[in-house]
């Protein structure tokens, strides 16, 4: 079963994508020539400074974005049409829960849109509050939650329609260290536990490498991919694999990635 | 002398008493909230009959509330007949015709962009022409009765919920919206579920400035022309009878009436807004 999964089409694939805003100061690059592919069930992480297009490039996957060259499919189809299938669950920098609904409610809203049954959308709630640990919290309203909190519920309604790309933009980055710790703990096993695919992007690169089997690394001006590194970790990773030689190897790497797209600029 | 003399004792010992209840833990009771406030309206008013009576004040110029209210309970009759005339037929019917239609037209200005430069300017310039010289021209077209200054009341109270609601729909974050563009939401779900509910903070600022503007608006209307009953008729009646005592006594139904309907609203408004920051408690 997982080995004709992994033989279909790719889930994400770019080739030669571009895309260029027109603003007042004149055309900004924000993607030039980006190739890649990720397979399904990969956990993608992209990594680079402010500007870099890892931002832009998933917006473009989730068709929030449109290339103005190139082509991106998702799942096979164009972007648009796999919005309409509801193919990704998408997780901003800010929960962006609705202030006047309770975390269930919330959960609720993308259930709602897709017009699925109430006692089927009760179920679905359950599920994923439990999958973020937030069981019994439903009934509480966003405010009354710290931070931390907020974001796995924002996770949680990104889960709730079973859509099986997981796009995540800076979901922790306005979260301290520990939260942080304890969130790409729990979003590992959410990995390993529903399979899904899952595009991140971080300034982070203990993050990246703690999280991914597939970094990608951006830099800026204009927007392109500098390295692409397979991790060779296993999928089980204890928060401790971050002091192993092989963990330090692959952040090294990154590190050389982003000072070499730093020094192109110069 | 007397008079001065025993509303001013009157005045320092309700002042002793209320400094001292809100100093004490009776004073964050629930009983102790109330009884402040209503003390010292009670010593307004004793305060205001005091100094009424003991320079011998005439009541053409200022009648004693003891006089204001005798003459309320005399003619409760008339003044119930003017209420339901001004505020009940008058004022709440061109208020919910006035927020219903701004709502409306905020909706189709929210649609349809082009509206945005069209019908913004015009709801601008009604709502700057001068009532006084308005409502004579919708006495005309409307006829004498309440229908007339129905009319007036909607065209005050339209533009100040326009404005805010077409300002609360630009109210929603991107990022809201982006996310209910990754659930392939339309325009009319995105509308109700997220820009609606994100703009009735702004919605309810313009609701109760329009409860002020339809009251003064039905009153106003009424010195233009009117059957034998209604608020605004009867103050200009009395005025020219030098019937003051009606005068305050309408004024006084008046302030009574603004004062609940700006509460209703404020009571619907932390029902629907309970989740903003400042409706939290």
């Amino acid at each position: 079963m997982k080995d004709t999964l992994n033989k279909a089409a790719p889930v994400i694939e770019a080739k030669g994508l571009n895309l260029t805003f027109q603003t007042g100061d004149g055309p900004v690059h924000a993607l030039k020539d980006v190739n890649l592919t990720v397979e399904r069930g990969d956990f993608v992480s992209f990594i680079g400074p402010s500007g870099c297009g890892k931002t832009t490039f998933l917006r473009c996957v989730a068709a929030l974005e449109h290339p103005t060259g190139g082509s991106l499919t998702v799942n096979g189809m164009s972007p648009d049409e796999a919005r309409r299938k509801r193919a990704y669950g998408y997780v901003f920098q800010a929960a962006g829960l609705y202030p006047w609904r309770t975390i269930a409610g919330n959960i609720a809203l993308p259930l709602e849109i897709m017009g699925f049954s109430k006692a089927e959308q009760a179920e679905r709630i359950e599920r994923v509050l439990e999958l973020v640990e937030l069981k019994g919290f439903g009934k509480k309203f966003p405010w009354q939650l710290s931070g931390g909190m907020q974001q796995r519920a924002s996770i949680a309604r990104a889960l709730a329609f079973d859509a099986d790309i997981l796009l995540m933009d800076e979901p922790f980055g306005a979260l301290d260290e520990i939260v942080r710790d304890r969130l790409n703990e729990e979003v590992l096993k959410l990995w390993a536990a529903t399979g899904k695919t899952i595009g991140f992007v971080t300034h982070s690169i203990p993050e990246a490498v703690y999280l991914s089997t597939k970094i990608v690394v951006m830099s800026p001006r204009p927007g392109r991919i500098t390295d692409v590194i397979e991790s060779p970790l296993p999928k089980e990773r204890p928060l401790d694999i971050r002091d192993s030689r092989e963990f330090i190897e692959i952040a090294h790497r990154v590190r050389e990635g982003l000072r070499a797209g730093h020094g192109d600029e110069v | 002398m007397m008079w001065l003399v025993g509303a001013v004792v009157f005045w320092l010992a309700a002042w002793a008493v209320n400094a001292a209840v809100a100093r004490s833990a009776l004073g964050r009771t629930r009983g102790g909230r109330v009884f402040v406030p209503v003390l010292f309206g009670v010593t307004v008013l004793v305060l205001w009959e005091g100094v009424v009576r003991g320079f011998g004040v005439q009541p053409v110029i200022l009648p004693p509330p003891s006089l204001i209210g005798a003459k309320i309970a005399g003619s409760a009759g008339v003044l119930w007949a003017d209420f339901v005339q001004t505020v009940v037929k008058g004022a709440l019917s061109g208020f919910v015709i006035g927020v219903g239609a701004a709502f409306v037209v905020a909706v189709a200005i929210d649609r349809v962009p082009v509206l945005q430069r069209g019908l913004l300017p015009i709801g601008n310039f009604v709502a700057a022409l001068p009532i006084v010289g308005l409502a004579p021209i919708l006495v005309m077209w409307f006829g004498f009765d309440w229908q007339s200054k129905a009319a007036v009341v909607v065209v005050m109270v339209f533009f100040p919920v326009l404005v805010n609601l077409v300002a609360g729909l630009q109210a929603s974050e991107r990022m809201q919206r982006d996310l209910m563009a990754t659930w392939g939401a339309g325009y009319w779900q995105t509308l109700v579920k997220l820009r609606l509910p994100a703009a009735m903070p702004f919605f309810f600022n313009g609701v109760k400035i329009a409860t002020t503007l339809a009251l003064i608006g039905a009153i106003v209307a009424e010195f233009f022309g009117s059957p034998i009953v209604g608020m605004g008729f009867r103050i200009s009646t009395e005025v020219g009878r030098l019937g003051l005592d009606m005068v305050w006594a309408e004024i006084a139904v008046a302030a009574l009436a603004g004062s609940v309907f700006y509460g209703a609203v404020t009571v619907v408004e932390r029902w629907v807004t309970f989740w903003h920051p400042s409706q939290r408690h």
